[in-house]
């Protein structure tokens, strides 16, 4: 769908997927490494556990797609070069300090004098602006300042994080929201502009509850463990079964009626029902809010035994068929195996040649009815600089004493 | 303000930039100076007569020269907006509800797309009935839900099961440029709003359906929520204490996922309609884009079997790592240290104590086997202080490091007070109140934030000023019970 936009990608970790998602898109999109290679290489975990630049799952899964050229952009021959790639580019990601770009004579009013129409997507912590812009922030940090860390976790400890660095991924997703909103403005305009993404703000976007909460309640959310107060009542989530966890929550009036009977007709079918037919007479007119909590509990007894009694198949299964909204809290094997995603093709193969193996990644972003728009994994991960030769001599028409002479001054 | 409205192209730059593309890159490239012009850049010369300029081209370009977009009813947005907006003269039908679907409506709204939430008094949104209300009183334009997640769109109440609804069904798809729903797999068809009926009204037509687990294969009935999908994903597995049961997350956060995906699908389904003049009907899943997000450790499995589990706070390739308890009452700062010299830099804040100086301290490697020794002694510190003390001590020393932030203090937060992510507005019933901007601030776009429609509220101006129905229809039909 963007087979005629060209990326130059200088992001590391904080922003590789926002390059990847273009990739997947039909965008022609550049990896611009320093000769060293990408910070984000050195990230684990690495196939077989064996360190190394072209061994990094983590820039495997976000640089699929790309190509990968070596630049110093420190030397002067190396900023005339970057300069004349802008010029061919539509966008630029980047995700240094705020400020580094013009630091380095690269930034955005020196690349537009050549490049008016140049979209530069700049991906930070909290922004380009503002009093913590120069701070520092991984996920976790990130996390923290946009509220979700708060409210995540068990009362007798720390407050936690979802383990996996999912804030560089949401704010590489909203960059590649901004670079196409921008694209539609230059559209009309045939002006770029720069767009500034803040990984905080992009975790205070998922609060959906949580912001209405202060704003209208007065209550502060905090974590409660295996709890969630949603609709102003406090009840269970996640629940053991007899060989793992499943997800599920019961709330009366309109919208819980269907699950809800459902759910005590299967428990009655196997006998298991307990107080909660007699207690319960009209799940449409039931308002949680004036339950008694402990009245809630002890329906939570009763409910917690039947899952205790049945494996997660077992519910997700009977579930499906009911129109209750439970599912298993399954692990990334059960992921890779889920029978749905195999019935859609999600997964893609992709040849590793020189590890001698093919790994399955997740494939598709969404699935279309153009059948040559499909957004999906084009080729593996480049190794560093591995197009360094198509892209400077046919693409900027380097002669190739022009490219030796760059890679003797390690510059390329 | 165009002069292909007089039928011929007005794009002298566009030759220019074609021959500077490289050679695989010329075939393709449309031109970029008009919306209107559908023209190869390659045969984009100055002058020569546009080929769309009938018909529905032409009253696309009519619309785009009309003001910026609709004149709002409450006299917010429209006729005061002097900035071009990104989105502007985009037309989007929003039939989707609860927050998965809704949030790609807004996030176009926002950005200057005419979006209608299509709603009804029979089956009212999930988000319309769910607490917290203003001042704790319940009403249907009330809760705060329904509010953060629906802002910048026009409501109108449509019942779709009645006979007559067709008929209005019929202009808005032949109004629209998108349409956006969430039902669960199947309903659309049974509502007669099938992508081929859609097709069949305007053939461009562009339609994205937002699920659990998409509209194909075993589980596309699934009737579920974004907290299930948290489980499905392995989210719920990844959060917690690794000797404790899972916890999962308060928010359902694929509910966030799916619809940032469907933004990126919309705005580029529009960039290959606009080129291409083919519409297409997209099928995005919560399970499937959730999934992208966790790629590594999907693959770590693929190439190993080996399964990522929840630990805490704690990350493979950084320490220290957590969350510690700070001076207060239930205060937190998160504090990582991924570098030797950020590792430095924190000794140093710390005063430089013994401790950080032992042997087993010493490597990357050496912390992670004493990761319960480490965190004590740093946490030893931190309870002297406040968490905003901690960040700032930490931050000037150039060591990552951030408040555990609650909901009460993000609207407090200096930095987005200062980027202006929360926006006062003023709503209709409840006065005045947030929305909430985005993650991205663009320099030229502007931002044109309204607040979340009323059940039904531009009913009226809708269906007579921009589908055209005249009072009297209009009567007849509101009459008839087709806005209910």
């Amino acid at each position: 769908m963007l087979s005629p936009y060209r990326a130059l990608d200088l992001t590391d970790e904080k922003g590789l997927l926002c390059g990847k998602i273009l990739a997947d898109l039909g965008a022609d999109v550049i990896q611009v490494e320093k000769p060293e290679g990408n910070p984000a290489r050195s990230i684990p975990p690495f196939f077989e556990d064996i360190a190394g630049p072209e061994r990094s799952l983590l820039w495997f899964a976000f640089s699929t797609g790309k190509r990968s050229i070596t630049l110093n952009w420190e030397s002067e021959a190396g900023k005339d070069l970057f300069k004349r790639l802008a010029k061919t580019a539509d966008f630029i990601i980047e995700s240094f300090p705020p400020g580094y770009l013009e630091r380095k004579g690269l930034g955005y009013e020196v690349l537009t004098k050549t490049n008016p129409r140049l979209i530069l997507a700049s991906i930070t912590p909290f922004g380009q602006t503002g009093p913590f812009k120069d701070y520092k922030a991984g996920d976790l940090v990130a996390s923290a300042m946009g509220g979700m860390v708060c409210c995540t976790g068990e009362p007798d400890r720390a407050p936690v994080r979802i383990s996996a660095d999912l804030a560089y991924c949401q704010a590489g997703v909203h960059a590649a929201i901004g670079l196409l909103i921008a694209l539609s403005h230059r559209t009309a305009t045939g002006q770029g502009q720069r767009v500034d993404v803040s990984m905080q703000a992009s975790i205070v976007r998922t609060l959906h509850t949580q912001l209405p909460y202060w704003e209208y309640g007065n209550r502060i959310v905090k974590r409660s463990g295996i709890r969630r107060f949603r609709g102003g009542v406090s009840t269970r989530e996640i629940w053991p079964c007899k060989d793992g966890f499943v997800s599920w929550m019961f709330f009366g009036g309109a919208v819980g009626t269907q699950q809800m009977r459902g759910m005590v007709e299967w428990m009655e079918g196997k006998g298991m029902a307990g107080s909660l037919s007699a207690e319960v007479q009209n799940w449409a007119t039931l308002d949680l809010t004036k339950v008694d909590p402990e009245k809630i509990k002890s329906w939570e007894k009763v409910i917690g035994d039947f899952f205790l009694s049945h494996t997660k198949e077992e519910l997700y299964q009977e579930a499906l068929e009911k129109r209750i909204p439970l599912a298993p809290l399954n692990d990334m094997s059960e992921v890779v195996n889920d029978e749905q995603l195999a019935a859609r093709d999600f997964w893609v193969g992709v040849d590793h040649a020189e590890l001698k193996t093919n790994l399955r990644y997740p494939g598709f972003l969404f699935l279309t009815s153009e059948e040559n728009c499909l957004p999906k994994v084009r080729r593996r991960a480049p190794f560093v600089g591995e197009h360094n030769s198509e892209i400077y001599l046919d693409d900027l028409g380097l002669s190739e004493a022009e490219l030796n002479s760059l890679r003797r001054e390690s510059i390329v | 303000m165009y002069s292909s409205l007089t039928g011929t192209c007005p794009a002298p730059p566009e030759r220019d930039r074609w021959e500077s593309l490289p050679a695989g890159r010329q075939e393709g490239a449309r031109c970029e100076r008009s919306f209107l012009c559908s023209h190869s850049v390659r045969h984009c010369v100055p002058g020569k007569p546009i080929r769309h300029t009938q018909g529905r081209e032409f009253r696309r370009a009519r619309d785009r020269t009309a003001p910026p977009c609709l004149p709002h009813p409450n006299g917010v947005g429209g006729e005061l907006q002097m900035e071009k907006t990104a989105l502007e003269g985009i037309k989007v039908v929003d039939f989707s509800w609860a927050f998965a679907g809704p949030f790609i409506g807004a996030y176009l709204g926002d950005y200057g797309a005419q979006v209608i939430k299509v709603e009804s008094h029979s089956r009212l949104d999930i988000t319309r009935v769910t607490a917290p209300y203003k001042d704790g009183i319940t009403g249907v334009n009330r809760s705060g839900c329904f509010l953060v997640v629906n802002n910048s769109k026009y409501g109108i109440t449509l019942n779709l099961r009645h006979r007559r609804a067709s008929e209005i069904i019929g202009k808005l798809i032949a109004w629209a440029d998108v349409v956006v729903e969430n039902f669960g797999a199947g309903v659309m068809e049974r509502l007669g709003l099938g992508y081929e009926e859609l097709r069949r009204i305007k053939p461009e037509m562009i339609m994205l359906s937002a699920t659990i687990q998409g509209q194909t294969g075993p589980r596309s009935t699934f009737a579920g929520y974004g907290w299930n999908t948290v489980a499905l994903t392995g989210i719920g597995n990844l959060t917690g204490w690794p000797d404790r049961s899972p916890v999962g997350t308060l928010q359902a956060y694929p509910d966030s996922v799916v619809p940032w995906f469907g933004v990126v699908a919309v705005l580029s389904a529009l960039e290959y309609r606009r080129r291409t003049g083919r519409g297409q009907y997209i099928d995005v899943s919560q399970y499937e884009t959730t999934c992208q997000f966790l790629a590594p450790l999907l693959l770590d499995y693929a190439a190993h079997h080996r399964v990522a589990m929840r630990a805490g706070n704690r990350c493979p390739y950084a320490a220290p790592h957590g969350v510690y308890r700070c001076r207060g009452e239930d205060r937190w700062c998160a504090i990582s240290v991924f570098t030797e010299t950020e590792w430095e830099a924190f000794c140093r804040v710390l005063g430089s104590p013994a401790w950080a100086r032992d042997e087993r301290f010493a490597s990357l490697h050496g912390k992670k086997e004493n990761e319960d020794e480490l965190d004590r002694f740093v946490e030893q510190w931190t309870v002297n202080f406040t968490p905003e003390e901690v960040m700032s001590l930490m931050q000037q020393a150039g060591v990552p490091a951030g408040v555990v932030k609650t909901n009460k203090e993000l609207f407090e937060d200096p930095q987005l007070t200062d980027q202006g992510f929360f926006h006062r507005v003023e709503h209709p019933e409840i006065g005045p109140c947030y929305q909430q901007a985005w993650p991205i601030k663009l320099s030229i776009s502007p931002l044109n934030i309204r607040p979340a429609p009323c059940l039904g509220e531009h009913n009226e101006y809708v269906y007579t000023q921009v589908l055209g129905l005249s009072d009297q229809e209009f009567v007849e039909y509101l009459d008839q019970g087709v806005f209910e």
